[in-house]
């Protein structure tokens, strides 16, 4: 038997990885650094029609895109004469598991039943693992989730709770777990044994299932309106959703649409704190999940991350958790929607985004998600004053991650930081350089690949590599 | 909840995965002070067995499981809480402003 100590699983990551996945990336590699993007998409994706047709067999999108009008009426109300833009949201709770994760899960659970696995795996605390589950269930495969749950006292996120509820609703086994990013060997040792197919939220297969988020969109926006979206805003993690929504985007032919990201902001929590983790009220959609992951792609559960958001967002902002629950609160109590709440920071962003755009100009907030026990502002804010955290109103610009949980006290108050995209470039380029260790050299291949992947100049990129001493041969 | 579960009961076994010392090296403070912990849950697989003993399970897929039994039929506890203070007027000022009130 092969040894399964932390150490001697995390060096087989490798192969554990080849056989889960059942791609050979070092295929697509043509540098260093560098890897044939398109072509990995193309050859292990799937083609937008076999993706419609899939998703159709599964039940999955198709969702309804609804005008918020009575938010848009608020925003009118808050803005300059002429301004303010018309706001609609894609309706996501309406997929089978209820959040646009149907999308990807339907593609990686397809993929995995061709391919003959067993089964799948999914590391995850949020929606994606109630997808996996439902759309393995419908499948007739096995399925094991892997969540972060709980902390060294015992005490739950009550929103990670309710997804392993759903989970094993849907007949999954679940694997809880304290905190830490251990969770990562654990599923690789779950890999190992089962000989389950390694239902990544970053492979080609599950970034080309949201393609059809991003054609469906520009459909129903140029069948309601006449035009093209103007911005599509989307809730902004690990970089899945804005990849795959802009490239259905691109492929729906609308190419002056904006794709913006928007998370909460939780800088200053440690990710992989045990005193952090339940001192927080959003366990995905956050900076924590954002920044990292646009800055570094390659960190996730696959050698080769198919989202890499640098290459698709035009803006990227962040909101704070009390705005997010107020218009989680509006969003019910004015457009009769109980949906979120993470789902609800892109809307959080688009609120005070479309307020500084003419009228005639069209906002989509990317995407709604089912709410429920424990998934709520409610229960996320009994939870935060049970953890320490004070919630109160006032100026969300006062809110401290962690310490406190400001709740606007008027609408207007509502606003986006914005996050320098620049910056996000810059950083990108420098963990690539740190990623070589000694041998301090790339080629001019190389140099090509980090300009398109951080959407930089070649020349700054050049500049960049050798402030970090890595020679161009 | 019984303290005594029976073969066939549906349960919660709890392990240590990576005791305190042996977390990984990047963990910060905190973390690295406290044990790897998971829980699962499945059917028990002994013929009877109280809580705080060492049992085996069945998972939902099959898989055999050992750890301690820390819950016999554990119940899902999350809950909504109460309509918390702080959200319960939003609803209100929000429509007096879509009315023409003051903003």
């Amino acid at each position: 038997m092969k040894p399964r100590d932390y150490k001697s699983v995390m060096a087989r990551r490798g192969e554990i990885m080849r056989a889960s996945v059942g791609i050979d990336y070092s295929k697509y590699s043509i540098g260093r650094l560098a890897f044939d993007y398109e072509r990995m998409m193309k050859e292990t994706g799937y083609s937008l029609e076999e993706v419609k047709r899939i998703q159709k067999e599964a039940n999955v999108g198709n969702t309804p895109l609804i005008e918020l009008k009575n938010l848009t009426s608020l925003v009118r109300k808050l803005s300059e004469p002429g301004y303010g833009a018309r706001i609609f949201v894609k309706d996501e709770a309406n997929n089978p598991a209820r959040s646009f994760k149907d999308r990807r899960a339907s593609l990686s659970v397809f993929h995995a039943k061709r391919a003959g696995y067993p089964g799948v795996v999914a590391a995850t605390s949020g929606n994606y693992g109630a997808a996996v589950a439902s759309q393995a269930a419908r499948s007739n495969l096995g399925c094991i989730i892997v969540q972060e749950m709980f902390d060294s006292r015992g005490y739950e996120q009550p929103e990670i709770a309710e997804k392993g509820r759903a989970c094993e609703a849907y007949g999954a086994e679940v694997l809880q777990l304290s905190v830490g990013p251990e969770l990562f060997y654990m599923f690789l040792l779950v890999l190992e044994d089962t000989g389950y197919f390694n239902a990544s939220l970053y492979t080609p297969f599950s970034i080309a299932g949201i393609e059809t988020l991003g054609t469906e969109i520009v459909e129903q926006v140029r069948d309601l309106t006449g035009k093209d979206p103007d911005y599509i805003v989307s809730t902004h993690a690990g970089g899945g959703i804005t990849t795959g929504t802009a490239r259905g985007v691109l492929k729906a032919g609308s190419f002056g649409t904006k794709i913006i990201g928007a998370s909460v902001n939780l800088q200053g929590l440690h990710m992989a704190s045990d005193r952090d983790f339940n001192r927080k009220s959003f366990t995905t959609g956050h900076t924590g999940f954002g920044i990292p992951f646009a800055v570094w792609p390659d960190r996730s559960d696959v050698p080769r991350n198919a989202a890499r958001v640098l290459r698709y967002l035009d803006g990227y902002v962040t909101v704070t958790q009390g705005s997010v629950f107020y218009i989680t609160e509006a969003l019910a109590q004015l457009e009769g929607l109980e949906r979120g709440p993470a789902g609800n920071t892109s809307l959080t962003a688009a609120f005070a985004l479309a307020r500084t755009l003419p009228e005639d100009h069209v906002v989509v907030v990317n995407e709604t998600e089912y709410t429920g026990a424990g998934k709520h502002p409610y229960a996320q804010l009994a939870f935060a004053k049970k953890m320490g955290v004070e919630v109160k109103r006032g100026n969300p610009k006062d809110e401290v991650p962690g310490k406190n949980i400001v709740i606007p006290e008027r609408p207007e108050q509502i606003a986006c930081t914005e996050i320098s995209l620049n910056k996000l470039r810059e950083s990108y380029v420098r963990h690539a350089c740190s990623s070589l260790g000694e041998e301090r050299k790339l080629s001019q291949v190389d140099v090509e690949f980090l300009a398109e992947d951080s959407r930089l100049d070649k020349d700054e990129v050049l500049r960049l590599l050798a402030e970090n001493e890595v020679v161009v041969e | 909840m019984p303290d005594k579960a029976q073969k066939g009961d549906w349960v919660q076994i709890h392990k240590i995965v990576l005791p305190a010392g042996e977390r990984a090296p990047q963990v910060p403070e905190d973390t690295a002070q406290v044990p790897l912990e998971m829980k699962v849950k499945g059917t028990l697989l002994d013929q009877e067995a109280s809580l705080g003993d060492t049992v085996s399970i069945r998972t939902a897929v099959g898989r055999v499981l050992e750890g301690t039994l820390v819950a016999i039929n554990p119940s899902y506890d999350i809950s909504y809480g109460p309509p918390p203070a702080e959200l319960r007027s939003v609803g209100e000022e929000l429509r007096k402003i879509l009315k023409g009130g003051d903003c």
